[in-house]
């Protein structure tokens, strides 16, 4: 295994602890917008499929390239749209109620 | 300094994202975090196209057009509703994109006219990589199928089990890892490599074949695990950071969610996965209703208990989801505090077919979300509300989960609507839930029960408390 393949590994398990600490703390309030959002994220596929469309690899990859390009970009557009929609409709109170006992929700933004 | 400019802006793409993610333990700027996230996959997109390796930008530019006129309506116009299989459909689209990438590099490297055809030990790290990729690729295409199927409901949501099923399955899983070895041992082998990508497409379709509605959103979560590993495989085999961040930023996501969703169930992963909850077994030791009797209310009467209520504490279910209710829920909770009540909502992780689901629905009918509790925050408040009215949820509120050793659901967390002063049950019929058995709360003497459609309840409560 090679030095980069070692590499490769550090930043693959330090992302998967940072991934881990933020999004424990992601309140199930927002669990729904949390998928749509690592779904768009996902579509980050794109950067392997736009090389792979894009290189002289031959007619097979160039075709699946295009066809990969095609499904992540689907995930990105979508992705991102459907959660900027779905967090948009997260809303407060209109007048802030000022009932005893009435606690805000976890992480409720401060 | 063309590679340079690349790097940088992959770089600035992963500290967007990871902010992005970020901004979601907050409501208030989650929006704007995650237009930040946005932004940085922009930045990757156009870095990518500075790439030396790309030579012709004709097909690239088709497929992004064609993604972006897929993409546009999928994210625009589908209903809140039809959230869960929106989901799942797009798990498809990701790993697929994973998975072509992957038989392309392999066909580039060992196949096509002018193969590269790098030495095995110079291509093994390399080839583990692929593996990996077509592997969790594969499965994640045929799961999310499946699953969305389930959901579409042009496939039963039943649990579809056979006899000698986890047999096969651990057969195929083996056969799967035997291969992945394999490749490894020798990069070069062309049936091998191909007999992985099938092996997995196959391993995908038997694993949520067995899982019934109500595991759905363990499910979802763990297949957009799966896609991030393979988008993270896909990083490694190609050499790419970004990549490689943010796949593993989506699989600790799915995995986390996937494991909040079996605690909530009270069951282990292998559990959800091989159980196939629901089908004989385990019901048999279920109480009947035999000799006990549900009390059934009136609109008028039940309007009568809601508008003088001080408290009252709403329990969503998927019920409420499938009669697309949220909106009425939302009306009759205004009226109720116009004449004095305090609203709350109870939402039980795995109310619905996918994490937070209920939230979403309720959102999108205007519910501010500082009124929506989880399970833990509102449990100690049931003792002191008045009337909790719970809508089109069965298993989530059944206290045999708390007293019922024999239950199937014993142990399960609940919520404790029992403990409340009176409890309103909407519900289409006297049907037991997902998991088959008899739900004590329906004949409890403080119960009563409203029959029909959950929309069309509460459109007759709306009106019959507007006139008390």
């Amino acid at each position: 295994m090679s030095a980069t393949g070692f590499i490769q590994l550090y930043v693959f398990i330090l992302a998967g602890f940072v991934g881990f600490l933020v999004i424990s703390r992601v309140p199930p309030l927002l669990h729904t917008p949390l998928m749509a959002a690592t779904n768009a994220i996902s579509g980050i596929s794109l950067v392997g499929s736009i090389v792979l469309a894009g290189g002289q690899y031959g007619k097979l990859p160039t075709i699946l390239g295009v066809i990969a390009v095609a499904c992540a970009m689907t995930n990105v557009v979508g992705g991102f749209i459907i959660t900027d929609r779905m967090l948009s409709m997260f809303k407060r109170a209109e007048k802030p109620s000022a009932k005893p006992g009435d606690t805000p929700a976890p992480g409720g933004g401060h | 300094m063309q590679e340079a400019i690349v790097q940088l802006t992959y770089l600035a793409a992963s500290v967007m994202f990871i902010l992005g993610l970020r901004s979601l333990t907050k409501p208030d700027e989650a929006r704007r975090g995650m237009q930040l996230a946005a932004l940085g996959m922009l930045l990757a997109i156009v870095g990518t196209l500075l790439h030396e390796e790309i030579l012709t930008y004709t097909w690239i530019v088709g497929g992004l057009i064609i993604g972006t006129l897929v993409g546009y309506p999928l994210g625009k116009f589908v209903p809140m509703t039809a959230m869960p299989q929106r989901i799942a459909f797009s798990h498809m689209f990701g790993a697929l994109a994973a998975t072509l990438v992957g038989i392309g590099e392999f066909y580039h490297m060992y196949q096509g006219d002018h193969p590269t055809n790098p030495s095995a030990a110079e291509s093994r790290f390399k080839m583990a990589a692929i593996g990996f990729e077509v592997l969790f690729g594969a499965l994640t295409v045929s799961g999310s199928f499946m699953a969305f199927g389930k959901l579409q409901e042009f496939i039963t949501g039943r649990p579809v089990t056979f006899k000698g099923q986890n047999f096969l399955n651990a057969v195929l899983f083996l056969a799967a890892v035997g291969c992945l070895g394999w490749l490894v041992y020798e990069p070069s082998n062309v049936i091998v490599f191909y007999s992985i990508v099938a092996i997995s497409f196959a391993i995908g379709f038997m694993l949520v074949l067995p899982i019934g509605g109500a595991d759905m959103p363990v499910v979802v979560s763990l297949l957009n695990s799966y896609a991030g590993l393979a988008a993270a495989a896909t990083g490694f085999a190609i050499g790419n950071n970004v990549l490689i961040i943010a796949g593993a930023l989506d699989g600790a996501s799915g995995f986390i969610l996937s494991i909040i969703m079996s605690k909530a169930m009270n069951r282990s992963f292998a559990n959800v996965l091989f159980g196939a909850f629901g089908t004989g077994g385990g019901t048999a030791s279920a109480k009947t209703s035999e000799g006990l009797i549900a009390k059934p209310i009136t609109a008028e009467d039940a309007a009568v208990l809601l508008a003088y209520a001080g408290k009252v504490i709403v329990v969503p279910g998927y019920g409420m989801a499938v009669a697309q209710a949220q909106h009425q829920v939302r009306e009759l909770a205004e009226l109720i505090e116009k004449k004095g009540g305090d609203v709350k909502y109870a939402i039980h992780p795995v109310a619905g077919r996918m994490p937070g689901h209920m939230n979403v629905l309720l959102a999108e009918a205007n519910v501010p979300y500082e009124r929506m509790y989880d399970m833990d925050e509102i449990n100690d408040q049931f003792a002191e509300c008045d009337v909790a009215v719970v809508i089109g949820a069965n298993d989530v509120v059944n206290p045999a989960a708390k007293t019922d050793p024999a239950s199937p659901i014993y142990g399960m967390p609940i919520l404790r609507v029992s403990e409340a002063k009176a409890v309103i049950v909407l519900k289409r019929s006297m049907n037991t839930g997902f998991a088959g058995i008899e739900n004590e709360l329906f004949f409890d003497e403080k119960t009563s029960m409203l029959f029909g459609d959950a929309k069309a309840s509460l459109s007759r409560l709306i009106s019959e408390v507007k006139h008390v």
